[in-house]
């Protein structure tokens, strides 16, 4: 078997692109996709789909053609100019191992730590051997490669059928055409999303005549979109699919499936088996071939050199798996490996002007290579990085000089970035009256990390001490580093404890005083619903609230009442370190959320020494005492109030408020349904509505409609490929202009509030309208109409859309101001979770 | 992830503050405690107080001192009470509160009652003077009609449609009509017919006459369910009960439910609304009339 100088496993932009490009230099290469076409991740886009090219500041170096337009288009371009530029394409070849051919490399020995379900995990060890790499395919072929180029994306593999008989023809993990089965007996395995729309899509038609069962593995669909669940179930109401709950597969056999449901074992006919089941990342894979993660979490990237090359030595990696999943970044990635291999290390990499730009205004002329080495030896979290990373990271934050006095952040600005001191001292304001008391920070440490972990409002203004040199390291940014950085991580876990502590304490607190504490503090991450202090035990801990929210409950005549709910930032469990009695109520996370917990023991040497942290928090002890003495009054003479009270704090907790920031309520007592917000939001907002007022819960009259919540932690944050999500400077969450539209935030947002459009036509003149009746009147025009109005309209790209609490007008949320009767609202959940909502409901 | 960060709200290092805001979880009515309540009450006592201590000579009318004073403020407040359909219209990024002004819109527009029934001096007729002030208590009459309503009818709405959308209330219906035609297939001619009646002679918010009336027994799917319910009753007698139609009975009594859900709902919303019905056109009669007032006020004096 010859080998090839470089073998390319993957055909998506990234892969295809190094491909191209060996071409063009000549080199013997091998183009490896497991699918009969190129570039799966873009052909399983939906069809028409506008594919963005973002970020349009950076030049493309591949050698194929790519610009915005839809995706039949660019794939159309890119199968054309593979098959031009003589590309050796290999279809239908799933590789399945990579593993080096030469002598066993000395002392490179990788350990491959496997979690389980069950929370154990178990270590492998792998011997690395230097290449060149024999590549195992699915189907028993090998292929030698002096190099590879490893491009196969995040999309990872579905999981398969473990039970017997299922490598079967008929069980199959894709439904391309649910109208291609007729007469058949059909069990879809799965109850997310993916599953349930094929078993909808299956029995849509009862002309097709199909049986289709539908199999979940617990008793309910928590991962699925509550619209799937409600169309699921009353397709099973209408008699057209059945659902089997707390059921797995236990055999398959041609015809017949067996099913281990809680009343025992059932076998049933069945023709076609369809297994929606999730899919594994493709990490198993990759750490197979002796390639190392930065950490064990959840987003790690391999460890990459400033050539892209991995931890297995010739093996490099490239695109979406390398970290960088804008398809531009990609292409760019595709050409510049390919002349690494080739032995141009000189190359400078495409993203070198934009880095340029950002060190631009700085004194001292340095270079970029420079001034990244400057930045990853000051300051301290960063000194764990590669020079790829630093590269990467420097594209998401920024880099300032601040003069001596400038202000770098004031007090209760929202803000959710971390800085970095390079050069120079920063001074907090501890004292909010008197801006002339200062506690220094000194240079290769952070600070605003309270920002980062809680998302809640700066704690103090912090000025420039001296000239200085301020690296701000975005909230994406950050998490990216605490998971590629696990020393970094540690660092800022110790860092953020002890200015929490601080911050929260005050009383003349230093960090000497607090070592003991920190010592033996711990953070612990507690499940939503979790009691971290129950009602009538001892214990002596203090918690302070990290991240999330908690509630105070209390058992009153044997029902659990409601007492107050407690944001990030504060901290319970007082009392008892205090007078030593058992806890007074229970405390359970309302989300999942982050605690610190500080040992009583050491907290109590602590008061001993400090009198002044005693009357702080005895006065805190005083006022909760009052509240639950009054609320405890209360349900003596008005049992029925605080039955509601209770209720109405339940519900929006339930509903997820918990982790809100800003939500908006409607008191359906009060909505005459005249829309009249909605239509203000539409006039406000590029005619689109960010809010669905009918939708939603509702509870005792009281209806959270679909709206953004504008969360602590933005679930919808956490997979923007052009990082277009980010947190304003007045607390909202918005989507600035580079969306791409792929609609990962519409998916990843648990409560349904972004929506994938595209912006109508400017409407004419209100006035016009009014007297002569031009165009659709007040708020959201329909879509017939913008179509009508602007022949380019259909042609445009969708993009998502959601609320951005209005920021930037003067007067507040639109929404509020227009609604004619003062039913809606917008506020924070501790503003509304009060006890004056108890003499609101008592009316 | 790699894109530069875009420029738009870069931290400045100053706060922002967030733009002030109505947080208060308090109705119209009681809008600021009141403020407009007492506002209007004041204005009233003001002017009945004038009113019964000024000596007018021969007797009073819009003609003294004092009823230019009144009919002025009144044609003002008319005005400026009309001008609630603009804003409520014209959003714009500026603070304002459309609660503010429908709470001062209600308690100024009932002094009205007060200035416009003093600045007459009690002077009525059959004149254009006298149609202005009528139509103004029309107006006037309209918005209290409106307001009981408004505070009745919105807690009504919510409780029948608990969380349900008029679109779901909508397709609710059209999805028991799909399981209908399905169930139907096997069917005689005659039950099938029947079926077809709920099908086709059915609308689901009515004729104008059952709309206004709220009965619906012609409706057919209402004739459909009783002409089955029959025909499922005899054959139970006889003792041969019939499965299909049983189905076909049960699928017509959910369409029936699902029907007067959407019915009260479609009613509601229409009475949230038909009030405005008469306020409206009403002003803007009272607008005409209030300038010719004015202006035969003027041409003859
Ligand atoms: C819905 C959606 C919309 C998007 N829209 C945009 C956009 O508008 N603009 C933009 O810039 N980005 C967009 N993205 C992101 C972008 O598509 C991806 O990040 C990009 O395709 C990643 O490229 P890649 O080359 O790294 O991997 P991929 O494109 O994922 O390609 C990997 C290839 O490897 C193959 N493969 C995988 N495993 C193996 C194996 N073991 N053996 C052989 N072959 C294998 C796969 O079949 C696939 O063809 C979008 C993403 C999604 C999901
Ligand atoms: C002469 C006096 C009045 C005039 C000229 C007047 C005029 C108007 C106008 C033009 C509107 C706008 C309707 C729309 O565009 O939808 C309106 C709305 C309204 N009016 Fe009046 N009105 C008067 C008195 C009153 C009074 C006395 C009340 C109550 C007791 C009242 C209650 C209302 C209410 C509740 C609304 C609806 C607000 C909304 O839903 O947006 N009005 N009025
Ligand atoms: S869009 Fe969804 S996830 Fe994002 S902040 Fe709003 S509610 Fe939270
Ligand atoms: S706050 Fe503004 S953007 Fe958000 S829903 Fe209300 S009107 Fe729309
Ligand atoms: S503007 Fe107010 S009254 Fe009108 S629909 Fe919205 S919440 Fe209801």
């Amino acid at each position: 078997m010859t080998a090839y100088r470089i073998a390319i496993v993957g055909s998506g932009p990234a892969g295809l692109s190094a491909a191209a490009h060996a071409a063009r230099l000549g080199l013997s290469h091998v183009l490896i996709e497991k699918t009969d076409h190129l570039s799966d991740t873009i052909y399983k886009y939906q069809k028409g789909k506008h594919v963005m090219a973002t970020p349009s500041q950076l030049v493309l170096r591949s050698p194929l053609d790519f610009e915005a337009g839809k995706r039949e288009v660019v794939l159309g371009t890119w199968n054309d100019q593979t098959a031009a530029a003589g590309v050796n394409v290999k279809h239908h070849a799933e590789v399945k191992s990579i593993v080096g051919t030469g002598p066993a490399i000395d002392g490179s020995v990788m350990k491959i730590v496997t979690r389980k379900r069950d929370g154990s995990s178990e270590t492998r060890e792998l011997q690395r051997h230097a290449p060149p790499y024999r590549l195992t395919l699915t189907n028993g072929e090998e292929i030698i490669a002096d190099t590879v180029i490893l491009a196969i994306g995040t999309q990872g593999n579905p999981n398969l059928m473990t039970c017997p008989g299922g490598n079967l023809p008929h069980v199959q993990y894709q439904l391309d055409d649910p109208t291609e089965y007729t007469d058949e007996h059909i069990f879809v395995i799965g109850g997310g999303d993916a599953g349930i729309e094929n078993a909808l899509g299956l029995c849509a038609d009862p002309a097709q005549n199909n049986s289709v069962t539908l199999v979940n593995r617990s008793a309910d669909f928590a991962t699925a979109k509550d619209a799937n669940v409600k169309a699921l179930l009353a397709a099973r109401d209408a008699g057209r699919i059945s659902i089997m709950t707390e059921t797995t597969t236990k055999a398959i056999e041609p015809g017949f499936i067996t099913l281990d449901t809680r009343d025992g074992e059932v076998r049933a006919r069945c023709d076609r088996i369809i297994a929606r089941m999730g899919s594994a990342p493709p990490r198993g894979f990759v750490e197979g071939c002796g390639i190392e993660f930065a950490s064990s979490d959840r987003l790690a990237f391999p460890k990459l050199s400033a050539t892209f090359e991995s931890t297995a030595p010739g093996i490099y990696v490239v695109g979406a798996l390398a970290g960088y999943p804008l398809i531009k970044h990609c292409m760019n990635q595709g050409h510049d490996v390919v002349e690494f291999i080739n032995g141009n290390l000189d190359l400078k990499p495409a993203d070198e002007p934009i880095l340029e730009a950002k060190f631009a205004g700085l004194p001292g002329g340095r270079s970029v290579a420079d001034w990244l080495e400057y930045l990853r030896s000051n300051v301290s979290i960063l000194q764990g990085m590669s020079a790829l990373q630093m590269r990467e990271f420097m594209l998401d934050s920024s880099v300032k000089r601040y003069a001596a006095g400038d202000v770098v952040f004031e007090r209760n600005a929202p803000g959710s970035s971390l800085f970095g001191i390079a050069d120079g001292q920063v001074l907090v304001e501890v004292n909010p009256t008197d801006p002339g008391i200062t506690v220094p920070i000194n240079a290769g440490t952070i600070f605003g990390e309270v920002g980062l972990i809680s998302g809640r409002r700066r704690g103090a203004t912090i000025r420039a001490g001296s000239d200085c040199i301020l690296v701000e390291i975005s909230r994406n940014a950050a998490l990216k580093l605490m998971s590629q950085v696990p020393s970094a991580a540690r660092e800022i876990t110790r860092i953020t404890t002890e200015r929490s502590l601080l911050q929260i304490f005050k009383s003349g607190l230093a960090p000497a005083d607090l070592v003991d504490v920190i010592a033996q503090a711990k953070v612990e991450s507690i499940r939503a619903g979790q009691a971290i202090i129950k009602e009538g035990e001892a214990g002596d801990d203090i918690f302070i609230i990290r991240s999330g929210s908690m509630v105070v409950e209390k058992s009153i005549g044997g029902k659990p009442v409601f007492l107050s709910y407690v944001p990030a930032g504060s901290f319970v469990g007082e009392m008892a370190v205090i007078d030593g009695s058992l806890r007074s109520a229970t405390v359970r996370a309302a989300v999942k959320s982050d605690v610190i917990r500080l040992a009583g023991e050491s907290f109590r040497a602590l008061l001993a020494a400090k009198p002044q942290l005693l009357d702080k928090l005895r006065g805190e002890m005083a006022n909760r005492t009052r509240l639950n003495n009054y609320i405890e009054s209360k349900k003596d003479s008005f049992s029925g109030v605080v039955d509601m009270y209770t209720g109405v704090a339940n519900f929006l907790v339930d509903q997820g408020v918990g982790e809100a920031t800003d939500v908006l309520l409607i008191d359906e007592k009060l909505c005459v349904g005249c829309d009249n917000c909605e239509k203000a939001c539409a006039d406000t907002h590029d005619g689109l509505s960010r809010l669905d007022r009918e939708a939603g819960r509702t509870y005792a009259h009281l209806h959270v409609p679909t709206s953004c919540r504008h969360c602590e932690h933005p679930h919808c944050m956490a997979d923007c490929p052009p990082n277009a999500i980010h947190r304003g400077p007045t607390g909202e969450v918005y989507i600035d202009d580079t969306c791409i539209g792929c609609g990962n935030c519409q998916r990843n947002c648990p409560y349904g509030v972004i929506r994938m459009d595209k912006v109508p036509p400017k409407k004419p003149w209100l006035l016009s309208w009014f007297l002569f009746g031009n165009g659709p009147g007040p708020g959201e025009p329909s879509h017939k109409w913008a179509k009508k109005a602007d022949p380019a309209y259909a042609e445009k790209a969708k993009k998502a859309i959601k609320c951005d609490m209005c920021s930037g007008q003067d007067g507040g949320p639109a929404c509020v101001r227009a609604c004619p009767t003062g039913a809606a609202i917008r506020v924070s959940p501790e503003q509304f979770l009060s006890v004056a909502l108890m003499g609101r409901e008592g009316q | 992830m790699a894109s530069t960060a875009p420029t738009r709200k870069a931290m400045t290092g100053k706060a922002v503050t967030r733009a002030p805001r109505d947080t208060a979880h308090e109705g119209f009515l009681g809008h600021r405690r009141g403020r407009w309540a007492k506002v209007a009450g004041t204005i009233s006592i003001v002017a009945l107080l004038a009113y019964l201590l000024t000596d007018a000579t021969p007797r009073p009318n819009g003609g003294t001192w004092l009823g230019y004073t009144l009919g002025s403020i009144g044609a003002g407040m008319i005005v400026w009470l009309s001008l609630l359909g603009v804003r409520k219209r014209v959003i714009g990024s500026k603070p304002f509160s459309l609660k503010g002004w429908t709470s001062a819109h209600v308690y100024l527009g009932l002094s009205l009652i007060v200035i416009g029934t003093l600045h007459t001096g009690f002077q009525l007729g059959w004149n254009v003077h006298t149609l202005a002030w009528a139509l103004m208590m029309i107006v006037i009459l309209s918005g209290l009609w409106g307001i009981s309503l408004y505070a009745t009818l919105p807690e009504k709405l919510s409780a029948n449609r608990g969380e349900v959308t008029q679109q779901q209330m909508l397709e609710a219906v059209r999805t028991l009509d799909r399981q209908l035609d399905l169930a139907a297939q096997p069917l005689g001619a005659d039950d099938a017919a029947l079926v077809r009646m709920s099908l086709e002679e059915c609308r689901i918010a009515g004729s104008l006459g059952q709309r206004l009336s709220g009965n619906y027994h012609r409706d057919g799917n209402a004739r459909a369910l009783a002409a089955i319910g029959d025909k499922v009753m005899a054959a139970m007698r006889s003792g041969r009960a019939d499965e299909r139609l049983q189905q076909i009975q049960f699928l017509l009594e959910r369409k029936e439910a699902a029907l007067a859900q959407a019915r009260r709902h479609i009613a509601m919303k229409a009475r949230l609304e038909l009030w405005l019905y008469v306020h409206v056109p009403v002003t803007i009669a009272l607008l005409a009339a209030l300038f010719a007032h004015v202006l035969s006020v003027f041409l003859y004096w």
